[in-house]
């Protein structure tokens, strides 16, 4: 799609201004329904299409990226534009930076339309956490589009943009992407640099697109990824051009199938996983069964590190330096009436007022788990599990390329489905959370359609997730591109 | 289970203000997260070395820099501040 539209711009069949006037004029026609976008950034948009029309004007050539209309989460700062992190606490902040991965979509000529709505602080499946507004489903109204970057894959599958970015802890670009029918790639960690990232849990966190096509993400990937002195954990890989790895060839690539991954899945799912690896037989695939022995630990360990990682990362929320700050009768939120005197007061009342559930939820668990005497049964003990974890996955891929699962154990849900019960959600990540564990790249795209049970005439997406080696990107997408082109 | 008092002291150590409606809540969810991750008991880890960056780097160094910053780039910040005296971010007594 991108590849298309670039060369709309570069045949001046349509100016990068009138594509971004386009884009804004269906987000005003459908986003008030779909709920995708928190912020719109028309004027920076229109002064970035602007620029690339007059290189276009001038006989300049323009860059792939140029003049195509991106979306952001929310939890990625752009310098003088509101990033909420979907949270209360960050109501009011305008970020005095760009993070890296906006510089250089900035240097590479995109126009970034707004900023997406998302669980608050990215801690979600489903967007339902934002304090600010639901996100719709594009494909089913009354379904979650999963989460937590469920406002950059609605956008997408509602063509309020082009592309997106959003950022993945557990499953928060691959499971969205699933749910919306689109994209969506978390790569190796390292790959991108999280500078600007509104941290979530360090060791877990990366940044990556959203695409119609797996071309796409290609695209947006090539621009994002690289080397970054601001942040130290970026590994030194040279920046890549990932499209020039889509040959559309697979031919005796070796993927391997978990069987536990497989028990007790519903039917209909299992039937389109089944048909997704006879069609990669049939493109030249070999089909492995494998065993992870350790995976079973995921969920837990995962629980356990995330919100460790949380409650550190968090504390910088105090109303102090920026963000919501009670300690004044003028604030309504503080309904008991006592307004905060010491500085300790408005540690205490800011985080109460200013975060929700379940981000509370996790910064006691993580505060408890990291507390004196408890470190080492929880928090070593996980990471030292997460060590096991990661050596299966280095044993398995001696014999194979990558590992085909589905990417969530559902389809979309409803609205309300999940929330009371915080285990239900965080099943829901399964299959997804082992990437983040091991830190490898693993991409969501669409595989087949259901529909629910009793009712033929709603169809919804199912997602496959392919998880390939370290930093082997350009493999990982030609294999989802191969099976793409070939559907 | 946890006790009310030590999800009170969890809740001191973490600076959340705590609703006493939520203690059973938080008792019963954190709780249940902690005996999730008991079954992690039956694992044998005695040898193992933790995790540390994931992707195989460590330590990355640079050279700290010094950027002065323009009045421009200063109120970006300063901006965000709940109250500011003099260029100067002005919080509650300490003591």
């Amino acid at each position: 799609m991108i590849k298309e539209l670039h060369n709309k711009l570069v045949n001046k069949k349509i100016t990068a201004v009138e594509l971004a006037e386009s884009y804004f004029a269906r987000i005003k026609e459908k986003d008030g329904e779909i709920g995708a976008y928190l912020t719109l950034t028309e004027d920076l948009a229109l002064e970035q299409a602007r620029k690339v029309d007059e290189k276009i004007f001038r006989g300049e050539k323009i860059g792939i990226m140029e003049g195509i209309p991106i979306a952001i989460k929310d939890n990625l700062c752009i310098m003088g534009v509101r990033t909420t992190a979907g949270s209360k606490i960050l109501d009011n902040y305008i970020a005095p930076y760009d993070a890296t991965v906006i510089k250089k979509l900035k240097e590479a000529g995109a126009v970034i339309l707004g900023k997406t709505n998302m669980d608050e602080f990215a801690m979600g499946s489903s967007t339902e956490t934002s304090i600010y507004q639901k996100t719709r489903n594009p494909l089913d109204l009354e379904r979650v589009p999963g989460g937590s970057s469920g406002g950059s894959a609605a956008s997408i599958a509602s063509e309020e943009a082009v592309c997106a970015l959003g950022t993945d802890t557990g499953g928060s670009i691959r499971q969205p992407a699933s749910f919306c029918g689109v994209v969506g790639l978390k790569p190796t960690y390292g790959r991108v640099s999280r500078y600007g990232a509104i941290a979530m849990a360090s060791s877990l966190d990366q940044i990556g697109p959203f695409g119609m096509t797996v071309e796409d993400t290609a695209i947006v990937l090539s621009v994002i990824s690289g080397q970054d002195k601001m942040d130290a954990t970026c590994a030194q890989s040279p920046t890549k051009d990932y499209t020039n790895y889509l040959t559309g060839d697979i031919k005796g690539i070796k993927i391997g199938i978990v069987k536990e991954y497989f028990e007790g899945l519903n039917g209909n799912i299992k039937k389109i996983v089944d048909d997704t690896i006879e069609k990669y037989k049939k493109l030249g695939a070999e089909i492995k069964e494998i065993s992870l022995p350790h995976s079973q630990y995921s969920l837990a360990i995962y629980y356990m590190i995330m919100p460790c990682e949380v409650s550190s990362n968090l504390a910088r929320f105090d109303g102090i330096k920026y963000g919501l700050r009670i300690n004044d009768k003028q604030s309504d939120s503080n309904e008991s009436g006592d307004f905060p005197q010491t500085l300790l007061e408005t540690y205490l009342d800011s985080r109460k007022y200013g975060f929700g559930d379940e981000v509370k939820r996790r910064i006691m668990l993580g505060t408890y788990a990291l507390s004196a005497g408890y470190y080492d049964a929880y928090y070593k003990k996980a990471q030292k599990v997460r060590a096991l974890i990661k050596q299966d996955f280095e044993k398995v891929f001696e014999e194979i390329d990558f590992i085909f699962s589905p990417t969530a154990p559902e389809m979309a849900f409803k609205f309300g489905e999940k929330t009371d019960d915080p285990m239900k959600m965080y099943l829901s990540d399964i299959y997804t959370i082992t990437a983040n564990l091991v830190g490898i790249p693993a991409i969501s795209f669409p595989i087949g359609m259901i529909s629910e049970k009793g009712d033929s005439s709603k169809k919804l997406p199912i997602g496959g997730q392919l998880m390939g080696k370290w930093f082997d990107e350009e493999g990982l997408l030609n294999a989802a591109y191969t099976f793409e082109i070939n559907k | 289970m946890l006790t009310k008092q030590e999800i009170k002291n969890v809740a001191a150590l973490a600076r959340l203000g705590l609703q006493e409606e939520n203690i059973e809540r938080y008792q019963k969810d954190l709780s249940g997260i902690l005996d999730y991750f008991k079954q992690m008991e039956e694992l044998d880890t005695e040898n193992i070395q933790p995790i540390g960056h994931i992707a195989g780097t460590s330590n990355v160094f640079r050279e700290d820099q010094k950027k002065e910053l323009d009045e421009k780039e200063r109120n970006a910040i300063l901006k965000n501040a709940p109250e500011i005296k003099n260029d100067l971010i002005k919080v509650r007594s300490v003591l």
